[in-house]
Order: C-alpha cells, then sequence, then structure tokens
C-alpha cells in the first residue's frame, strides 16, 4: 500500500536496515566536510518519525502500528492524535491496528449486570463530549475578543482576558452573599423609624439617604434571629427555622475570603508555572525569530505593526550587542545615575504629597459634615491622582535610559502600585485607626456606613473619570496631536496602567464588603460597562504598542499583584476590623458585641451544645490552629519542601549545560573521525593505484 | 464518508474528531468554509477534490500572512507539489493550529513551515528569508545585510548545539520550549 505521505527530499535513499547510520558527506563548505549524518532509530521514542526529515518508510509504519497495538484504544488513539502525521496515514494506521468493531463497541466486553451502568456511562460521556464545545462558545465575549487579538495581538488580548477574570471572582463573591446574607435580610425587612421612600440621583451618586438605609450597606442588616415558621402538610406544626443574621454576616465574608483566597493562589501557581523557566540564559534573540510571530493576527494594518514591532525590536536588541562591547564613559554613567536619582525624587515626592493631601481632606470631610456632593469631594481628589500622577511618571521615564524595555514596564508598574498602595493605606489608616477607634457619636452615628459609602463613592467616581477620561481624554490628545503637532499619531493603549486600574478597583471592593455587602454587584457592572467602553476606545482611538510584550510573563506578575498587595492587604484590613475594632452600637448587625469576631464565638459555644461533631471541629480548631506550634511545623515542613525543588531545579540546569557540552564535543568527535577516515581511505586508494 | 450534498456523515465525523485536535464544533464550521471554496459542482465528493492554492489564500485568516504560502506546502499531500489541499489536509492544518494541540505538534509543524527549501534543517539561507518574512515587506522594517549576517551568526550561535551551521528539529524544539508565549501564538481560529 503506497502512503501519500509528506515526503522532505532530502531522505529519499534507499535503506537496508532501519539501524543502520546513514551517512553522506555533502559538499564542502570552506574546505570542511559537513557529514549529516542520519540515523534512524527505531527505539522506544514513540515520536521517532519526528526526529528527522520525514521519510516515512513501510518498515517504519508498520513497527508503528505494531505499538499502537499493544496499548488500548483510547491510549492508542491518543498517541496516534499527537503525531505529526497526515490525516490520511492516520485514518490509515487506525484501521490497521484497530478493527473498527473493537473501536465501535469500547463497552462490549462489560458483564450483564453492569449494562445499565454501561448505558449511563456512554450516554454521559456523549451528552459531555456535544455539550463542550457548545459550553465553549457560550464562554462570555469569546467572539469579540477574537477580534480584538486578530487585530492588537496577545498583549492586548491579555488586558481583556484579565477583566473577564475579576469579573467572574466578582460574580462568586456576588452569588456568596446575595445567597446567605441579601435575600434571607430581604424577606425579612427589619423596622426602621423613618424611611425615606425615593433615592435621588445625588443620593445615587454618594450613597446617603435612602440607600444608606438599604441593603447596600452594614447598617441596615439587623441583629436577630429570624425564626421563620414552616407548616408541615399533615400537622399544623409550626417548624422553627432559625436564621442568625450577624453568625450569617460572620461567616458569608469569612468564606468567601477563604474561597477568593484559594482560587488566586491556583491561578498564581498555575501561571507561574507557565512562565517560569529552568535556563534562563541570555538566548533572546533566536526566541525572538522562532516564536514573536502572533499567527492570530489577521488584519492586514495589524500583521503590517506586527512586523514594524519584530523589526525594531530585532534592530534595538542587536544594537544592544555591538553597544555591549564600547564601555560607556564614566561622565555618560554619571549623568545616567543623576537623571535617574532626580526622576525617582519627583515621583516619591509627588506621592508623598498626593497622599498628604488625601489624608487632611479626609480629616475635614469627617469634622466638618460635608452634605450631598461636597462629600464626593474625597473620591473626586484621589481619582485625580490617580489619573495625573501616572502621566508625570510617564513623563519622568521618557527621560531616563533604561536598560531593557522590560525594565521600564517594570519601574512604572512598580511607581504606579505605590501610589495606589499608599492613597488605599492613608484611607485604610483614617478610617480604621482614627474614626472607628474614636467613635464620636455626635459625629458619626454608624461609622460602618460611613466607611462603606467612601468606599462606594471612590468606586463609582473612579469609573466616571475613567469614562471621562477614555472618551474624552483620549479623542482630545488624538485631536490635539493631529491639529497641533501635525502628526497621525493615536496614543497607544497602555496595557499595565489600565491593569493595575482593574486591581485598584477590585481592592476597593473587597475592601468595602465587609461595610457594603452589595458592592460586589456595582463592581460587575463596572467591568461590564468597560469591557465595551474600553472595546470601542481601542478601535476609534488607540494603536496597539509598538514595543513587545510578554504576556505570560507579564499575566504572571498581574495575578501575583492582584494577590500580593491586592487581595492580602485587603484580606488584612478586614481580619483587623473584625477582630480588635468595635463595632458601632447603633446599627448593624454586631451591635452589642464588643467584636465582630465575638458573634463567631458565640455561635460556636451555641453550636457545640447541640452538635456533637460541631463540637470535636471546635475542639480540633482550638488545638492545633490557634496553637503556635503546630503553625510552626507545617510552615517548616513548607520551606524544607520549597528548598527541595529549588536544588531540583539548579541540578537540571547543571545537567543542561552539561548535556549541551557533551553533544558538542561528540560532534567534534563525529568530524575528527571521518576526516581520519577520509583521509585514510585516499591514502589506501593512492597506494593501490602506485601498486 | 461525506455522502449528501454539504453534510459530513456521522462515522467520519467521530473519526475527525478522534484523530484531530479539533472539536465536532470546529470540524462543521471547517467544513462550511471549505465546501465555501469548492467549485458547486465539487461539493458532492469532499475528499476526492483539491481546492487550489489561490482559492486556500483568499481565507481571511491566511490572507496577509506571510507565512501563507509556505503552510499552504507543508499541509498539502497534493503529489504535483502545488500547495492545493483536500478536505482532511484543510483539517490537519486547522488541528495543528488549534487550541489543544499538543506543542510537540506544534513546533513540529512550525519547523517545517520554517524551513524553506524543504530539507529538514535551519540553515542560512532559510533563516534569512524568515527573517524577512517577519520583518516585512517595506524598506524601512527590513534588516540590512550587515544586520542580517550578525543576527543569523548570533542565532546559530545560541541555538545550534552540536555547531554544525544549521538549526535541527530537536534544536528548534529546544529553543520553542522555553518560550511559554509560543503556544498561544501559534493559533488560527476559524
Amino acid at each position: 500500500m503506497s502512503m501519500r505521505v509528506r515526503r522532505t527530499p532530502a531522505v529519499q535513499q534507499p535503506q537496508t536496515s532501519s539501524r543502520d547510520s546513514v551517512h553522506t558527506p555533502t559538499g564542502t563548505k570552506d574546505g570542511i566536510i559537513h557529514p549529516e549524518l542520519k540515523e534512524i532509530s527505531t527505539e522506544d521514542r514513540p515520536d521517532y518519525l519526528v526526529g528527522l526529515g520525514l521519510g516515512c518508510f513501510e518498515r517504519n509504519k508498520e513497527e508503528l502500528a505494531s505499538d499502537l497495538r499493544g496499548l488500548s484504544v483510547s491510549e492508542g488513539m491518543r498517541k496516534l492524535r499527537a503525531m505529526p502525521l497526515s490525516l490520511v496515514d492516520k485514518m490509515k494506521i487506525r484501521r490497521r491496528c484497530f478493527s473498527p468493531s473493537a473501536v465501535k463497541s469500547l463497552n462490549r466486553n462489560f458483564p450483564c449486570f453492569n449494562l445499565p451502568l454501561v448505558y449511563i456511562s456512554r450516554m454521559w460521556r456523549h451528552s459531555t463530549f456535544n455539550a463542550l464545545p457548545f459550553l465553549s462558545t457560550l464562554k462570555l465575549w469569546h467572539s469579540s475578543m477574537k477580534k480584538l487579538s486578530g487585530r492588537y495581538g496577545t498583549g492586548v488580548l491579555s488586558y481583556f482576558l484579565f477583566l473577564r477574570t475579576l469579573l467572574f471572582i466578582n460574580l462568586l463573591l456576588f452569588f456568596i452573599t446575595c445567597l446567605f446574607l441579601v435575600i434571607p435580610q430581604a424577606i425579612h425587612p427589619p423596622p426602621m423609624d423613618s424611611r425615606l421612600n425615593s433615592v435621588t440621583a445625588i443620593e445615587l451618586l454618594t450613597g446617603t439617604g435612602y440607600l444608606s438605609q438599604s441593603l447596600m450597606f452594614y447598617g441596615y442588616y439587623s441583629n436577630v434571629t429570624i425564626e421563620t415558621n414552616q407548616m408541615s402538610s399533615h400537622i399544623a406544626v409550626t417548624h422553627m427555622v432559625p436564621y442568625c443574621i450577624p453568625t450569617a454576616y460572620f461567616l458569608t465574608i469569612t468564606v468567601s475570603f477563604f474561597i477568593t483566597c484559594i482560587i488566586l493562589v491556583y491561578s498564581m501557581s498555575k501561571s507561574f508555572g507557565k512562565s517560569f523557566q529552568v535556563l534562563k540564559s541570555n538566548r533572546n534573540l533566536s526566541e525572538n525569530i522562532f516564536c514573536s510571530w502572533d499567527f492570530k493576527v489577521s488584519k492586514k494594518p495589524s500583521i503590517r505593526l506586527q512586523c514594524e514591532k519584530i523589526s525594531t525590536q530585532l534592530k534595538e536588541q542587536l544594537s544592544e550587542l555591538t553597544s555591549r562591547e564600547e564601555e560607556m564613559s564614566l561622565m555618560q554613567r554619571f549623568g545616567n545615575l543623576i537623571v535617574h536619582v532626580l526622576a525617582w525624587i519627583t515621583c516619591l515626592a509627588s506621592i508623598l504629597l498626593s497622599a498628604m493631601g488625601v489624608y487632611f481632606l479626609s480629616k475635614h470631610t469627617v469634622i466638618s459634615e460635608f452634605k450631598n456632593l461636597d462629600l464626593l469631594i474625597t473620591s473626586a481628589v484621589v481619582s485625580g491622582f490617580n489619573l495625573l500622577l501616572p502621566g508625570i511618571f510617564n513623563l519622568c521615564s521618557w527621560f531616563e535610559k533604561h536598560s531593557s524595555p522590560s525594565t521600564r514596564v517594570y519601574v512604572s508598574v512598580f511607581r504606579n502600585l505605590l501610589l495606589k498602595i499608599s492613597l488605599i493605606g492613608v484611607l485604610c489608616y483614617h478610617w480604621l485607626g482614627k474614626i472607628a477607634v474614636k467613635q464620636d457619636r455626635q459625629v458619626l452615628e454608624c461609622w460602618e456606613n460611613f466607611v462603606g459609602q467612601e468606599l462606594y463613592r471612590l468606586l463609582l467616581i473612579d469609573f466616571i473619570f475613567t469614562v471621562l477620561y477614555t472618551f474624552l481624554g483620549e479623542f482630545i490628545w488624538r485631536c490635539f496631536s493631529k491639529k497641533v503637532l501635525k502628526k497621525n499619531r493615536k496614543p497607544v493603549f497602555d496595557i499595565a496602567r489600565n491593569v493595575l486600574e482593574l486591581i485598584y478597583g477590585q481592592t476597593l471592593t473587597w475592601l468595602g464588603v465587609l461595610f457594603s455587602p452589595l458592592l460586589p454587584a456595582v463592581q460587575i457592572a463596572k467591568l461590564f460597562v468597560l469591557f465595551y467602553m474600553k472595546k470601542s476606545s481601542l478601535k476609534l482611538n488607540c494603536q496597539a504598542s509598538k514595543k513587545p510584550w510578554r504576556a505570560t510573563q507579564m499575566t504572571t506578575l498581574f495575578i501575583t499583584l492582584l494577590w500580593f498587595p491586592s487581595f492580602l492587604g485587603a484580606a488584612v484590613c478586614v481580619v483587623y476590623t473584625v477582630w480588635m475594632i468595635k463595632p458601632s452600637s447603633g446599627c448593624g448587625p454586631f451591635r452589642n458585641l464588643t467584636s465582630m469576631f465575638e458573634s463567631g464565638k458565640l455561635w460556636a459555644e451555641r453550636m457545640k451544645d447541640s452538635h456533637k461533631i460541631l463540637s470535636w471541629l471546635i475542639r480540633a480548631y482550638n488545638t492545633v490552629i490557634d496553637n503556635p506550634l503546630f503553625l510552626f511545623l507545617p510552615t517548616c515542613v513548607f520551606l524544607l519542601v520549597i528548598y527541595f525543588h529549588a536544588q531540583i531545579v539548579d541540578g537540571q540546569r547543571k545537567i543542561i549545560r552539561r548535556l549541551e557540552k557533551q553533544i558538542e564535543n561528540e560532534v567534534k568527535d563525529k568530524k575528527f573521525l571521518i576526516t581520519q577516515l577520509q583521509h585514510w581511505n585516499e591514502e589506501n586508494k593512492t597506494d593501490s593505484t602506485q601498486r | 464518508m461525506g455522502t449528501t450534498a454539504s453534510q459530513l456523515g456521522k462515522d467520519s465525523l467521530s473519526e475527525y474528531q478522534e484523530l484531530t485536535f479539533l472539536t465536532k464544533q470546529e470540524i462543521l464550521l471547517a467544513h462550511k468554509r471549505f465546501t465555501e471554496l469548492q467549485n458547486r459542482d465539487e461539493r458532492n465528493h469532499l475528499n476526492a477534490t483539491r481546492v487550489p492554492m489561490e482559492k486556500i489564500l483568499t481565507l481571511p485568516e491566511l490572507k496577509s500572512n506571510p507565512f501563507r504560502k509556505r503552510i499552504c506546502h507543508v499541509f498539502s499531500t497534493s503529489e504535483a507539489k502545488d500547495g492545493s489541499l483536500t478536505f482532511e489536509d484543510f483539517l490537519d492544518l486547522l488541528s495543528a493550529f488549534s487550541d489543544s494541540a499538543t506543542l510537540e505538534i506544534k513546533s513540529h509543524y512550525a519547523f517545517r513551515i520554517f524551513d524553506f527549501d524543504d530539507d529538514g534543517t535551519l540553515d542560512c539561507g532559510d533563516l534569512e528569508k524568515l527573517v524577512n518574512c517577519l520583518t516585512g515587506e517595506t524598506d524601512d522594517t527590513r534588516l540590512t545585510s550587515e544586520e542580517m549576517r550578525q543576527l543569523i551568526s548570533n542565532i546559530l550561535e545560541e541555538s545550534d548545539i552540536d555547531k554544525d551551521g544549521t538549526v535541527n528539529l530537536s534544536e528548534f524544539q529546544h529553543v520553542i520550549s522555553r518560550s511559554p508565549d509560543f503556544v498561544s501564538s501559534f493559533k488560527i481560529v476559524l
């Protein structure tokens, strides 16, 4: 049977046995013979066909088929699928190895009593198999993302993927709080003395008035146990199902934070695993050549842009290589240092000034009892700083000369991050350190409500400012650059800055969940609108960046940033609030307790008496988790495991280097032996002709 | 095999599903797009006819790709080496470029695509053509011959482990395995 194969012309030589080494010395280049050794060995590597220029001979196909016959059907199919043969060849091999009846009746060997189970499992497999592609197209924004990646490439796509991930995290958070907290309280509203029945637009913005006495904020939730009456069908006996709101509040927040923590750590480790390289060497140039072409991009102008990007990157790297030979003069280095120091001083000073400004402003807000729109001033100032200062940072970094483009990105990300951390840190210190502790009844009757409202306002104003900046700012910049600067250059979509904005918004949400359980809903709406807004602004105003963007490593960095300052910081604040701060006595579900954590302890006490399993759990908690020794031991074990793995990676690096050296030496040996062989052959020939 | 005018038989559909990395949805979409490329009278004989390369290159996903001709040549099983594809060749193409294809498959086919002279290794001529495809056709993006020479010698220094002056498949796969972005960028989705 002649096989239609994709032959590469070089291996058209006759074969004697499959274990021969065939060497064909090719033409001499520079006087040295480069023998090409093609060993066709049929050892156990199933992808032995892969290792050469594909000459698929009958013999090899036979051995492949016999290999596959030894495996189970599904294993064999999987192996066959992973082989780089043409579909026609695969179908022929499949028919040769597996009889069609064996493939179709995979389950015929089951005994009779298993038959219903067999049918059910087969039906289940078929339905999931058919449903999966349908479900994957149901993935949110699937077609939009495909169009975006086609036009702008993988870097911009990573921003939108990050946005989608955040949306799902918020959906989960919202689902948990809604189910266990909002709905039970909504069904049994607490008695409120003065209810305002309408909500004005200003109140929607500031979160005061009607909203402050609604499900939105902490103050609405009652501290009672709701007793619902359930009539059972045949006897009119009321069946009490008590639902304790304070316990529910405490447990909901704890459990949702715990679940979010697990999700983030899991995605962080997965992402880190993808981007980790055992050998971090300077092979960037060949990697760029072989791996940088993005085949997803399909529009002609985007392809032209991609070519430009690659060309610029290559030229930069080449010039770097040549200039590495020339050392920078002392004066130049000194000048660079001065510029760096000045830039850093400017950035840090601006961050410090803005933080102090926000602190004094927020102190002033509480003291002088702002009303209505004046409440928005703090949030507006914070959002204003968030918009302006990154522009200053960009200007500073424009003057600086960095050693590589990725250093520039990391430095700008760090500065941006520092700004946001200091702003949020200052606000948190003010709320938790001053307001909550002072608890001045005349000024604030319900400080948790106030904090929740502040966070709500921050989130909303940030969103409004982003909308204004995206549409007006970029549009105006484009008009300005067209008319005044006479250049048709659109602004670049700054991926790092936009991702940090997302992380900032998410931090605010996590901080605010404790004080305002419906805040995730606001964040979900915001992310949803942001997606469409950024997409349309991208098309109208921006162009893709000309700088290369290593998507996987940047995604790892962003998820790490989402975990480390953002989530952990919010979790620490929430834990501190729950543990240490006395809740206000006039409102909320923890009215009469010394701390929110106490409600959890009271619940544990109550449960201990009624359920035996829970009492065992609680005893286990007290001995294991509360005891520092038992925390110390697992930590030690983890550290040992990490050290062990680091040593393994180190060892692997050394092995790789040695193997490379070995390959090089082997080729040198072969060359030497072949030249000797030819030399002796020639000598023999001359000897025999002479005789 | 394909019996009625524009329908895939259930048997062949499941066979394609098992032997490629495509899902059923993707195979049906590929079938639809492929039959659109064929002439009207050829649509009944799905597997016997080949679509010429010029028609394949009208697909929007391939139209402007600088490697489009190489892709057609690599996946074509025609005797005449004209880059024409049958439906099964087309499925092979989409499978290698799909989401779930393994790194080995992708790197294997990437190597074949970049091997412009089809000799099983990437030598200086191949690398030069590759770089020219990557940097485009306009004059200001092309590298000068001096830069090209330096670039190629650097590439060979970095990736040619056995120092024979060419990059073979194993060395190519060694370089690729270190780049986490390769799998996501070597994708074409219809």
